[in-house]
């Protein structure tokens, strides 16, 4: 009874609409199990011993024909879905969140030093973002990683292939960061503490790191949540057109590209499933994202 | 004649509330009462909180939810407002009602031209085809003074001044003829010589059509000179009401009384300002002490020697086109200015908005380079031609006070932090132990308690703000600090007591103190010598007495002449 009465105090302190909680609760769910896949999946698709080919293309349990052993059915190789999903799920949000990481940083920065200087730095800084963003994101993912592939020997692509994922999408995404850094560094740096800290003569690097960033950090951190989906999208996509992680080490998008192959033959949970889990991990984080870049918002902020 | 007719305005025994998150209720105004008769201006004064405004708002059926009329009544014309509609039966705002708003930047719409925001309450209101409701905006601007009437009709707001758009909000305030104007603080966002121009017309407007005008300020000045009746407020109560010569002559409120006292005057220098309430008296002037010594120490008291000289100096801003390679603008803010600093002295730059005083205040303070000239101190050249190679040092000895002790505090470091880190900087304590002691004892210094340190800006009010930003200053051990409109934004009691500190670190620690500012008492109050600024060059520069005794250049004249001070109704009172 306490823990009922307490529990509406907290939700009308948060002020978020009951959509806004559930997608909330849905995502840390979701990236709760992608997390502890080693430990709550039933198999472990990574480890080649505990599949085995007789098993191939069996149906989800709930089905007619279905195993009771593979609660989602199984895959071409034999794989339990299920398992495969949570592991995917993993490298997924994974690599999305690593994107974020590095788009995120490499954004604050330049956008911190193109805001800060302005003049010949911000033009050089802004330009290149620009150009960048001129491209298409998946084009420009599709050409680094075609890059990264060319360089890197064969047997060395399918090891970083991470990397070269995190690589491909933050190339993209720290534009954003760094224009929305840049403004609010304008901002912030018009403001009379940052000229108490240019008088009492503190380098600019301190002033940068320790007086501005910390007051340009909340949009950062609401374009992270949006951007986290953004990233999981891209790096599905590059997956499913086989430029993204490899069969043997599936994430959602390569387990949708298998999939894909046996739709037509009917066997349709192999996609489905996957598929429907990465729309619920993108819809939940989105709704989250948009309610926090509202709340931030001070022009659309609702007078209540 | 009022007997005769209803008041233009009666408010009686007015409570308004605010219902707070928490269930309970702020009370923002309290047992109210004024009447406003036909051609009378009726002056709301209080500090920033009192409720003034809140009173205006209710009148004009503006109060922001989930503010309410809790009791009280508001008649408009003997017509009763209803609370709950916040309009009374058949009074309309905008045609019996005219508002004017502080700030002339704001309150007109950027997209619309002087003629389509002056006719459209006209067109709304009063059902005048276009052609009349043109000719009435004419009519109008000629009547509130601006001059080529017929060319600003289709002027967009930016391309008028801060003077002339107030006059159109006050055009479009009266277009629909209304008995009542409600004026919040009309003059504050405006440069003396503009407000002496915008107070006469509002005084005209009363006198020639009959407008009962409720004039909501702060300043003690505006309301003397053009005020019939004034009502003081504090907390949201009613402190005192009357004529105003009988007021400001004669207070009997305490409150109204330390309020009317704490106006800093421009007739005669006082030694300190009154004050209400003064805190921390015994440890700041430990502290002080404490300060001194140290400063004693380090063989830097003052001599009364030049210690800041500025030489023939010029700032040029250039504004460039939008387009690569097109031509920019230049404007000269500072054009050949030459003064020079006493050591031990407070030195006053003045003159109205634009004339280039904060330029200067930023060259001094490194936060500027300059086109030409330069500035030294004690002989090393700081800022400009040949400047020396190691500034460090230099900058130390020149620290500043902002405006806005809002913006002038980081809002996500503790006061410790902020307050430690040009102590650190400097290495002016050995631990980090020391460098908060030293902290300490700054902020003992300003007046506030030592636990001060522990907690986050936001926790201060801006009076308090500004003593912490003056600690901050005080940490880097400066020779020199350049206070640029120190007290501006504040409340006239904040101000006296802002500036009696200052004036006290001065005497304790023989600190220089360059001060920047546009109120001419101010600097009558503050200052040993003061200089006169327009349009980025020096017209005057004598010492406080002279210059206000026998001003000599015209322009430093007409400056005086037109602050409105309380100097009218004291010299009615000296003749009665």
């Amino acid at each position: 009874m306490k823990t009922l009465t307490a529990s509406p105090g907290l939700i009308t302190r948060i002020g978020a609409p009951i959509s806004v909680m559930v997608a909330g609760v849905v995502a840390l769910v979701m990236v709760a199990c992608a997390l502890l896949a080693s430990r709550i999946a039933p198999y472990d698709p990574t480890d080649l011993a505990s599949f085995d080919l007789i098993n191939a293309e069996l149906p989800p349990a709930f089905s007619a024909d279905g195993d009771p052993r593979f609660l989602l059915g199984t895959d071409n190789q034999g794989r339990d879905l299920l398992s495969a999903m949570l592991y995917g799920a993993r490298v997924s949000i994974a690599i999305g969140g690593g994107a974020v990481l590095v788009a995120a940083t490499i954004g604050v920065f330049l956008g911190l030093l193109a805001g800060y200087y302005g003049g010949k730095v911000d033009a050089v800084i802004m330009r290149v973002a620009d150009v960048i963003l001129s491209f298409p994101t998946i084009l420009l993912a599709l050409l680094v990683s075609g890059i990264a592939r060319a360089v890197l020997p064969g047997a060395a692509t399918a090891e970083w292939a991470p990397v070269i994922l995190i690589c491909a999408i933050a190339i993209h995404e720290w534009v954003q960061y760094a224009r929305t850094v840049r403004a609010a560094t304008m901002v912030e740096t018009a403001k009379e503490y940052v000229r108490a800290g240019k008088v009492i003569g503190l380098p600019s690097r301190r002033i940068m790191l320790r007086h501005i960033l910390p007051n340009v950090m909340s949009p950062v951190l609401v374009i992270s949540t949006i951007n986290l989906a953004a990233a999981v999208l891209t790096e599905a996509t590059l997956s499913f057109l086989g430029v993204g992680m490899p069969p043997t080490y599936p994430s959602l998008g390569t387990l949708i590209r298998i999939g894909n192959e046996f739709v037509f033959s009917g066997i349709w949970w192999i996609a489905l499933f996957p598929a429907l889990a990465l729309v619920i991990l993108v819809v939940a984080v989105n709704l989250v994202g948009d309610w926090l870049r509202d709340r931030f918002n001070p022009k659309l902020r609702v007078k209540r | 004649m009022s007997t005769l007719q209803p008041p233009v305005l009666a408010i009686d025994d007015l409570r308004v509330e605010y219902p707070l998150a928490d269930g309970s209720v702020f009370t923002a105004v309290e047992r109210a009462s004024l009447v406003i008769h036909t051609g009378e201006i009726h002056a709301l004064v209080g500090e920033s909180g009192a409720g003034k405004t809140t009173i205006g708002n209710a009148v004009m059926g503006l109060l922001e939810k989930p503010g309410r009329i809790a009791s009280g009544t508001i008649h408009i014309g003997g017509k009763p407002l209803d609370p709950n509609k916040g309009s009374a039966e058949g009074v309309v705002l905008g045609r019996d009602v005219g508002a004017v708003f502080q700030d002339p930047m704001t309150s007109l719409n950027p997209l619309f031209t002087v003629e389509s925001q002056l006719t459209e309450t006209m067109r709304a209101h009063l059902k005048l085809d276009r052609a009349a409701a043109r000719a009435r905006a004419l009519q109008l601007l000629k009547d509130v003074g601006i001059p080529e009437p017929q060319r600003r009709l289709k002027a967009y707001p930016h391309q008028l001044s801060g003077g002339q758009r107030q006059r159109v909000v006050i055009a479009s305030a009266l277009s629909c003829d209304p008995k009542l104007v409600v004026a919040d603080e009309p003059t504050t966002a405006l440069d003396v010589s503009v407000q002496a121009q915008i107070l006469r017309l509002l005084r005209d407007l009363a006198d020639q059509r009959g407008i009962g005008i409720l004039l909501v300020t702060h300043n003690m000045g505006v309301v003397a000179q053009i005020a019939d009746r004034v009502t003081i407020m504090h907390r949201g109560m009613v402190v005192e009401t009357g004529p105003t010569a009988e007021v400001l002559r004669h207070p009997r409120a305490p409150y109204a009384k330390a309020l009317i006292g704490a106006v800093p005057r421009i007739d005669a220098r006082l030694e300190r300002f009154p004050v209400i309430g003064e805190e921390g008296k015994g440890r700041a002037a430990e502290a002080r002490a404490v300060l001194r010594s140290k400063a004693e120490r380090t063989g830097a008291i003052a001599d009364g020697g030049p210690i800041l000289s500025v030489e023939n100096l010029q700032v040029e801003y250039t504004t460039r086109g939008v387009l690569p390679g097109s031509k920019g603008h230049r404007f000269r803010a500072v054009d050949g200015v030459s003064f020079s600093v006493n050591s031990g002295e407070v030195f006053g730059l003045v003159g109205e908005s634009g004339c280039g005083k904060t330029t200067i205040a930023n060259v001094v303070s490194g936060l500027l380079k300059p086109t030409a000239g330069r500035v030294t101190y004690r002989g090393h050249t700081i800022a400009g031609e040949g400047m020396v190679r190691c500034v460090g040092p230099l900058r130390q000895a020149i620290q500043m006070i902002f405006q806005d002790p809002y913006s002038s505090l980081n809002s996500r470091m503790r006061i410790g932090t902020i307050l430690a880190e040009p102590i650190l900087f400097y290495r002016l304590a050995s631990s980090k132990a020391e460098a908060a002691a030293d902290v300490a004892r700054m902020i003992e210094a300003v007046g506030l308690e030592a636990d001060a340190a522990q907690r986050f800006p936001h926790a201060f009010s801006g009076g308090q703000r500004q003593r912490l930003s003056i600690a901050r200053a005080l940490g880097a051990r400066p020779k020199l600090i350049v206070c640029d409109e120190p007290t501006s934004s504040l409340d006239v009691s904040v101000q006296a007591q802002i500036l009696n500190l200052l004036k006290d670190l001065r005497d304790a620690t023989g600190l220089t103190l360059l001060l920047i500012s546009h109120d001419l008492a101010v600097v009558r109050q503050m200052c040993d010598r003061v200089a006169v600024m327009r349009n980025g060059k020096l017209v005057e520069e004598a010492s406080a007495e002279t210059l206000f005794s026998t001003p000599q250049h015209p322009y430093t004249r007409e400056l005086l002449s037109l602050v409105p001070t309380l100097d009218r109704i004291r010299g009615e009172a000296q003749a009665a």
